[in-house]
């Protein structure tokens, strides 16, 4: 009779463990007040009041229907161990054990399900058909409570054993998760860190760790190597040891910076003293590490050896800025330090010596380039000697040109000094190849203040005072003027006017008349070409030519003037009546070089129809020396055509007179120099002999002898008995117009006592 | 200083893991001390975050249930943490045996225990590594062994976005593996909020609070914010709901999910979307 009190206290029950929801809805609405229908209709009925109470509190993801379709096996075995004869609770534990395995591991659960075992198993599960056993026997009820009592210690202690099984496997399986996750981390480790060791000690590039206070802690090979491979050199020192006279300035700044954690790295070019003294230049970018808190624990060097680089690029730098030569700085150097001194401070002053040697090419074509370099490197090496001061600098600007800079005070007496010790030190002769040459120099001088030209400017006004010094004779000095300047013709502005002189007709040619030695009369003339400047007046081939020559203008200048004489010629010819006047024109080494030469010659000639054999072309020897047979065919197949070819300066360009007979010419024209000993009576006998010995040798090859530069009736008369074939000099005539030719021609004037000629 | 890849995280166990501290939620016992003195400390300000878990853990269920009837059965879980029970792969090869799920974890304490309990699963695989880093998750071995990128996935992202903070750029990491994704693949999303939260927001933060202190910040996100993780999905019905809310399974007798429900199991959002 206690059961209806037992059902309206059942709630109460469940209430304490479970959530309301359950606590107000499963009597009323659920779970009917007392059992009714057959068994499995209760059974599902009593699964249900269970779900309902403790679902609250499982875990499962399950949906309650479906949980509750879980308890329903379980309902049923407890309901058959409510029956079961022998009665027999170890069923009851394997419940308990369940309830765990679907994730109810809240005590809560459990005393929600004891509470509602109490108060309703019996009451649904109990009165089971009328043949149970349970209820045939006497005393029904109380044995149900028996059962039933013992049936929810079982389930307690299934539950409690599931529950500390599940427990300790999961705790056992987190621990050993957690041991192999440490492991694995360790290996890892251990892995990254042998590969980190091998990044370390296999760089190319130092790697250094200190601490924040300067202690190295360690060191990689590669670095220990850079501070010359001793350990104990670097490892145990201290950063703070290792400055350097070259440091930047801010080097030891930012290093503070660093330590103190202000600045997170930077990167620096710093020098370090090896043990042995010598200097490692690196590029050191040093960092700052913090560690997982920020805090500033450690500093790491890199740093890369650039000595060898270092050392590379001022090599490169003094080779880009030095004359390979001489030595000696070059243009570019030179231009830096004038540009420096021209932009010192304001009053500061400065002066230059412009320094072109006189007669070098001379050396250069008649003792060969050799021996012009070795003069150069002694002239070099006396200048240097000149330019010991303090601001004092030598450069070699290319060619014979070198410049002497000074700076600092009282430049003006200064640069005077310079200028008097540089021609000084020239005047000893210097021996090249068993000669003692003597050299001798021009020198233009600029002095003046800082900040008032540019380096371009200061260079131009001295080039053209230079040239004022060689044209006062040379072996001189001049100080550069402005109006002087204003006038000067530079080779520059020259160079430039060159072509359009030559589209607008400003060359013009004049003649000078070549005589026959034995009668006096008139054989030919020289073409010898001016330039008409309409600004500085008329100019010698020595001014421009060497300009056309590396232009490149020499060649359609050369034709100009080869078809002009050649036209002139044949002017003559047909005003004298047929007469073979012949006409001597100059072939510049370009020109000789120019695939065209014999193409255009002929063409000309053929154009003015001048014969060939009224043309000779003059070849200088030095244009000659060395010259293979690839050089002289053309010359060849002139000859080949009657052009006689003449070798122009004979006797200045040490030529091997064995070599005559290889050339095509039939002409020597004898250099002045040589004329110049028979200017005086009586002449100079060593001037004589080495005539008479060419004379000789030249009519032995068949080779014809002009001289130049005759300028005295003793001269010519001396030639003349020397066996001279032809001549040319003021003594006959100086150069002039083509119409002054055809005056000479025809009148044969000649001033001295000669026999009168005819024109043959 | 960012680590180098190829120095691993070490292993702490004195720090509290939020993975073993939702086991120790869903009544598990793969949790350490620290991990239950976090997790008691939440509950003081938020008795019923267990309540929650397991409206996560139920809503993922009935999620990864859909993506199999819509004839997904590639799964890739990132942050999956701790398989206690109730785990995609069991869920999905239970209605599909064919299924391949792929778990993804940044705890190696939580890929250590997964590769145990996943061991002789060949349809499975686990790996170590980051949603922060989508790209080392999509060009894994694992990854491309199991899962076939041009067909759909079903990509879950449940409760792990909200401990990305903005800096990690939660954004760009979901449109990254979505932009991964084939057509008709699934985002399967459950995100913490202070919404639907049964108590005032100073409260709530206390959890917020205890989050922080273990170096696993707790993002709450508004519904609109979590919204828009679903950028380039179509969110299928009912859309961004609740837990409880989405696709309930209506138990007989009990259509009153307010009155079904802990009034916990509310808190925070959860949807699927479909990648068009």
């Amino acid at each position: 009779m206690r059961l209806p009190a037992q059902t309206a206290g059942a709630p109460a029950a469940a209430a304490a463990t479970a959530a309301p929801a359950v606590a107000e809805g499963a009597p009323a609405a659920a779970a009917p007040p007392g059992p009714q229908g057959g068994l499995e209709d209760r059974i599902a009925r009593f699964a249900t009041i269970w779900g309902r109470a403790i679902f609250p509190v499982t875990a499962t993801s399950l949906t309650r229907p479906e949980f509750e379709r879980h308890l329903l096996p379980l309902t049923r075995t407890l309901a058959e161990a409510l029956h079961a004869r022998p009665f027999d609770a170890g069923v009851a534990q394997r419940v308990g054990a369940e309830l765990v395995a679907v994730h109810c591991t809240d005590p809560e659960a459990l005393a929600g399900t004891l509470g509602v075992i109490e108060s309703y198993l019996v009451l649904y599960c109990g009165s089971v058909a009328p043949a149970g056993p349970v209820a045939s026997g006497a005393g029904g009820t109380e044995e149900y409570r028996s059962r039933c009592a013992r049936l929810q210690h079982g389930i307690a202690a299934g539950f409690a054993r599931a529950l500390r099984e599940r427990t300790l496997k999961e705790q056992e399986a987190i621990a050993r998760s957690a041991l192999t996750a440490r492991i694995d981390a360790q290996q890892a480790l251990h892995a990254s860190e042998a590969r980190f060791r091998a990044v370390f000690e296999g760089a190319a590039v130092g790697i250094g760790i200190a601490d924040l206070d300067g202690n190295v802690l360690e060191a990689n090979d590669a670095l220990l190597q850079m501070f010359g491979g001793l350990e104990g050199h670097v490892r145990g020192r201290k950063v703070s040891e290792w400055g350097h006279p070259d440091d930047t300035p801010h080097v030891w700044r930012m290093y503070g910076e660093l330590v103190r954690g202000e600045r997170e790295s930077y990167r620096v070019e710093k020098p370090y003293y090896r043990h042995d003294g010598t200097v490692l230049w690196t590029n050191l970018t040093v960092s700052l590490l913090r560690d997982a808190e920020g805090v500033p624990q450690y500093q790491l060097a890199l740093m890369e050896d650039t000595t060898e680089r270092r050392l590379l690029n001022l090599r490169l730098r003094y080779e880009a800025t030095h004359d390979a030569l001489t030595g000696l700085p070059n243009r570019t150097l030179f231009f830096e330090r004038l540009e420096k001194a021209l932009s010192g401070a304001g009053g500061s002053r400065f002066g230059l010596c412009y320094l072109d040697l006189d007669g070098f090419k001379a050396v250069n074509d008649s003792l060969g380039h050799s021996a012009g370099d070795r003069l150069l490197v002694e002239v070099a090496d006396r200048l240097q000697s000149c330019a010991t001061g303090p601001g004092e600098v030598v450069a070699r600007l290319g060619g014979d040109e070198f410049v002497a800079l000074t700076t600092g005070s009282d430049t003006e007496e200064k640069v005077t000094d310079l200028a008097v010790r540089i021609l000084s030190a020239l005047s000893t002769p210097i021996r090249i190849e068993g000669r003692e040459l003597t050299v001798r120099g021009s020198i233009g001088i600029v002095e003046g203040r800082a900040r008032e030209r540019t380096p371009a400017e200061v260079l131009r006004s001295a080039d053209i005072t230079m040239y004022r010094a060689k044209a006062a004779g040379g072996n001189r000095f001049e100080f550069a003027d402005a109006e002087a300047d204003a006038r000067a013709i530079t080779r520059h502005g020259l160079t430039n006017a060159l072509p359009a002189a030559l589209e607008r007709g400003e060359f013009f040619i004049e003649y000078q008349p070549l005589v026959h030695m034995h009668d006096g009369s008139v054989h030919g003339a020289e073409a010898l070409v001016r330039w008409s400047h309409p600004q500085y007046g008329v100019l010698g081939p020595d001014r421009f030519i060497p300009l056309a020559e590396r232009t490149g203008l020499i060649i359609p200048l050369g034709r100009w003037v080869l078809e002009e004489s050649v036209r002139q010629a044949r002017n003559w010819q047909r005003q004298l009546g047929g007469a073979s006047l012949r006409i001597n024109v100059n072939l510049s080494p370009t020109q000789l070089h120019h695939p065209g030469l014999v193409a255009d010659t002929v063409a000309v000639l053929e154009k003015s129809g001048l014969a060939p054999g009224a043309l000779c072309l003059e070849v200088t020897e030095s244009a000659l020396i060395g010259a293979d047979d690839e050089l002289l065919e053309p010359l060849r197949r002139l000859a080949a055509l009657g052009v006689d070819i003449a070798l122009d300066d004979f006797g200045t360009g040490y030529s091997n007179l064995a070599n005559l007979r290889r050339l095509p010419v039939s002409v020597l024209k004898l250099d002045r120099s040589f004329t110049q000993g028979m200017q005086q009576s009586p002449a100079n006998p060593v001037d004589v002999k080495i005539v008479e010995g060419i004379v000789a040798l030249a009519h032995s090859l068949e080779l014809a002898v002009t001289v130049e530069g005759v300028e005295t009736g003793a001269q010519a008369a001396q030639l003349r008995a020397l066996g001279c074939d032809t001549a040319q000099g003021w003594y006959y005539a100086r150069p002039g117009a083509p119409d002054r030719i055809h005056t000479l021609s025809l009148s044969d004037a000649v001033p001295t006592p000669a026999p009168s000629s005819t024109f043959s | 200083m960012e680590r180098p890849a190829w120095a691993p995280p070490g292993i702490d166990i004195s720090v509290p893991s939020v993975s073993r501290i939702y086991d120790y939620y869903l009544g598990g016992s793969h949790n350490f001390e620290v991990d239950r003195q976090a997790a008691r400390r939440a509950m003081e300000f938020m008795p019923g975050l267990p309540k929650i878990m397991q409206a996560n853990r139920a809503f993922m269920r009935r999620a990864v249930r859909y993506a199999v009837d819509q004839g997904v059965t590639q799964f890739l879980d990132i942050g999956s943490g701790i398989p206690t029970f109730g785990n995609v792969h069991e869920i999905a090869q239970a209605a599909d045996p064919e299924s391949r799920v792929v778990y993804v974890d940044h705890d190696p304490v939580a890929v250590a225990h997964s590769q145990a309990v996943l061991d002789g699963n060949d349809r499975t695989g686990v790996v170590a590594a980051d949603l922060r880093k989508p790209q080392d998750i999509l060009t894994d071995p694992e990854v491309t062994r199991l899962l076939d990128l041009g067909r759909p996935v079903a990509l879950l992202l449940v409760a792990v976005l909200h401990f990305l903070e903005d800096q990690d750029e939660p954004y760009a990491a979901v449109a990254r593996l979505r932009d991964a994704l084939a057509p008709g693949s699934l985002l399967i999303l459950t995100h913490a909020s202070y919404e639907g939260i049964p108590l005032t927001e100073e409260v709530a933060g206390g959890t917020v609070g205890v989050y922080r202190e273990i170096r696993s910040p707790l993002v709450m996100r508004s519904g609109e914010q979590i919204a828009r993780f679903f950028d380039g999905f179509d969110l299928v019905e009912p859309g961004l709901t609740s837990m409880p809310g989405w696709r309930p399974e209506i138990s007989a007798g009990a259509h009153d999910l307010e009155a079904e429900e802990d009034p916990y199991a509310f808190s925070g959002f959860a949807g699927v979307g479909r990648k068009a």
